[in-house]
């Protein structure tokens, strides 16, 4: 092999193509989680790699909080479209509108209540496994979490009765009512992500660029102004020159100041970065040191 | 980091007193690969247990549920990369599970780090570490005599533990074994080399992660290609395509090769190396392909393409295997389970349990049942035929898992003898 070139980026590749392929092969009915952010862009790439040129074996299928970004939406929707992929959106006011999630404050972040929703529409469509693009170097529970990961009855992650994972030998067995999560790019970084962007010339919402924005700060987060949050008396509203490295829920995604406006740019600001992705972006992963890990006992993915 | 960055899997074996959780954090701190918010998270930990350092160890704690429970869940992954190389740690904590533990986080390793506490030399545990290394198969070695900073430095201790590791592994199947005098405490030969190791002239700890050659890591010479999945679009532009998808496990295959495929020993030739990316004249591995040929055969999932060569795979419903058990639900004998190797799942039985290994002695003993943590070499049957290579001659088609059906528990994890 000493005389063909084999990058990161291919080895990790060529792992996501395989557990794609596992999924389609072993699994009944698959779906791919995509929310329009960079590392389900990734995903889909992923799947245009395993796949083509048939279509996908598998819908891809949105758990909208309809706290999400406008960018990152229309890029969901062109993305999908651009593929001819079919996209299911479901949304939490679904579940509100059912009774099985009940907000009382509609500034507050919706990530806690997209489980109840994803269990939904995994109950709704008979999914028996669902893509996502979670990795481990985001978060400590996820560093610990398998790349199949399989769940009970109430999509449930039990950090202790995890499947034993060797080699590259995938069990994807479950019973009537049971699913599994698995995360095809769980050894992927956020440089290998943005180093993949870069390679792929993928199409990623804007917003990830250095952009200016009314921003106001609150508790040592820059926070940006929308609809969902507006200033608090006496905060003061500022133009910034921002990018968002994650985009989730609006009301927990603080962006970081930034000039960068391509993705070379992204790759040399994140190889000097000295703040880890969710440290500087999630405000809900602060409020605890074991956040993630009870959201996704939960269900969260 | 650029374009040729390549990918190198380690372990790390040893237990907390040989300093291993102080070895990662060294090597994740003065690689600077420590972000500031971790940094500040455990440096407020540090203070509130009273350490008077920061206590770099505290980058591997636990999660929640194992800090509250006293448990520890067998393996975390941590990356980390340098203008060389990306690297991913398989970090296996604790000592109890230990065998399993290793044994699963070692699988996909190219390298393991097996570490020995200066003063207390070559350890039960170390012969342990390294024998379970050799079974899996772990291409490279590294024994990392650490805490020379409490023997002074004794280049006399280090050659001692040498001379002493060196007899020991002689009766063991190791390739390439590298020693390296260090301490993490003071970073002594982790990242940087520090001033009191002067008498060693071999590389750094991290150097020699940067530079072990790993190309030959997987088997360059037998090609092989489970099918995984069949593409048949069925759209007008692509109205006769028949793709077989799959990973090349070992060896390469160009346009025009023969290919036999197996069990069915059919033979054709490779038309079309298709990729997303555009066709290819040569593929190999570990790359993710979709193959088309010459001619219409029956073929399905779990079917194996090879070329000929000096080592063809055996077509057998029944092999001989060393096995290593990971449930805490004992093997039963007269039970069947289910086997999946490569792309392929069967049911299975135990025909023989030959006997069990010591993991500490390497001594056989006669076994009647084999719990968490065995190691045994047994027989089995399957209920289909099986393509298979022997493990030591690759890794992907001589290994498999098995599978508990009545819990969907994988249960055990075997290598082909």
């Amino acid at each position: 092999m000493s005389k063909h070139t084999f990058t990161h980026l291919d080895a990790l590749e060529s792992e996501s193509i395989h557990i794609m392929r596992e999924v389609a092969a072993e699994c009944k009915n698959p779906a791919l989680l995509f929310s329009g952010g960079k590392d389900s862009i990734v995903m889909l790439r992923l799947a245009e790699k395993a796949f083509r040129p048939a279509k996908f074996p598998f819908p891809l299928v949105h758990i909208d909080t309809e706290h999400n970004f406008p960018e990152v939406i229309a890029c969901r929707d062109k993305l999908a479209a651009d593929l001819g992929e079919r996209l299911i959106v479901r949304s939490l006011e679904d579940s509100i509108k059912r009774g099985t999630i009940v907000i009382k404050d509609e500034s507050k972040p919706r990530n806690p209540f997209q489980s109840v929703t994803l269990l939904e529409t995994i109950a709704e469509f008979g999914f028996d496994a669902c893509m996502g693009g979670a990795r481990r170097d985001e978060e400590k529970a996820r560093a610990k979490e398998r790349i199949f990961s399989f769940r009970d009855e109430f999509g449930q992650w039990d950090p202790k009765n995890q499947r034993p994972e060797l080699w590259d030998t995938y069990n994807t067995r479950v019973h009537a009512g049971e699913n599994i999560r698995v995360f095809p790019i769980s050894n992927w970084t956020e440089m290998d992500i943005w180093q993949y962007i870069g390679r792929e010339k993928l199409y990623i919402p804007p917003i990830y660029y250095a952009h200016e924005r009314e921003v106001i700060r609150r508790g040592g987060n820059v926070i940006p102004v929308s609809h969902l949050v507006q200033p608090k008396p006496g905060e003061k509203v500022e133009v910034a020159t921002v990018r968002f490295r994650t985009v989730g829920d609006m009301t927990c995604t603080a962006p970081v100041e930034s000039t960068a406006r391509t993705v070379d740019e992204i790759i040399e600001e994140t190889a000097t970065t000295r703040i880890t992705e969710r440290g500087a972006t999630r405000m809900d992963d602060q409020t605890s040191d074991a956040s993630m890990e009870l959201r996704k006992k939960e269900g969260y993915f | 980091m650029s374009d040729t960055t390549q990918l190198l899997r380690f372990i790390t074996a040893g237990s907390v007193d040989d300093g291993k959780s102080t070895l990662i954090g060294r090597l994740l701190h003065d690689s600077k690969s420590i972000f500031e918010d971790q940094y500040s998270a455990i440096s407020k930990t540090s203070e509130k247990r009273g350490r008077a350092a920061v206590d770099l160890s505290l980058l591997t704690d636990g999660l929640q549920a194992e800090r509250e429970q006293g448990i520890t869940i067998d393996v975390a992954y941590r990356y980390f990369a340098t203008p060389k190389r990306k690297f991913i740690i398989g970090d296996t904590p604790g000592h109890e599970q230990y065998t399993r533990n290793m044994v699963t986080a070692a699988s996909t390793a190219n390298l393991a780090i097996i570490l020995i506490d200066a003063r207390r030399g070559v350890l039960t545990q170390t012969r342990r570490h390294t024998f379970l290394a050799s079974l899996v198969g772990v291409p490279h070695i590294v024994v990392a005599v650490n805490k020379m900073d409490m023997v002074d430095y004794s280049q006399a201790r280090f050659d001692e533990i040498v001379a002493e590791y060196t007899a020991f592994a002689a009766q063991l199947n190791l390739h390439d074994v590298t020693f390296i005098p260090l301490s993490a405490l003071n970073g002594d030969m982790v990242v940087e080399r520090g001033d009191s190791l002067n008498w060693y002239t071999g590389p750094a700890l991290l150097e020699l992660l940067e530079q072990v050659e790993i190309d030959h890591d997987v088997n360059t010479d037998d090609f092989r290609f489970p099918v995984q999945w069949v593409c048949r679009p069925q759209t007008e532009e692509y109205h006769d395509f028949r793709g077989f998808m799959g990973r090349i496990e070992a060896g390469e295959v160009s346009v025009g090769d023969e290919i036999t495929v197996l069990p069915s020993g059919h033979s054709t030739t490779v038309k079309e190396i298709v990729t997303y990316d555009g066709k290819l004249q040569t593929a190999f591995a570990p790359q993710s392909v979709t193959l088309t040929l010459s001619d219409e055969i029956d073929i399905s999932r779990g079917d194996l393409f090879v070329k000929a060569s000096a080592h063809p795979p055996k077509v057998e419903k029944e092999f001989e295997a060393t096995l290593c058990w990971l449930s805490e639900t004992p093997l039963e004998k007269h039970r069947k389970y289910l086997v999946k190797h490569t792309t392929r799942t069967a049911k299975c039985l135990f025909s023989r349990l030959d006997y069990r290994v010591d993991v500490n002695t390497l001594e056989h003993h006669a076994v009647e049942k084999l719990n968490m943590n065995d190691i045994a070499r047994v027989a089995l049957k399957t209920q289909l035929p099986l393509v298979f290579d022997s493990y030591t001659t690759d890794r992907a088609t001589g290994s498999f898992i098995v599978i508990d059906e009545a819990t969907n528990n994988t249960v055990a994890a075997g290598m082909i003898v």
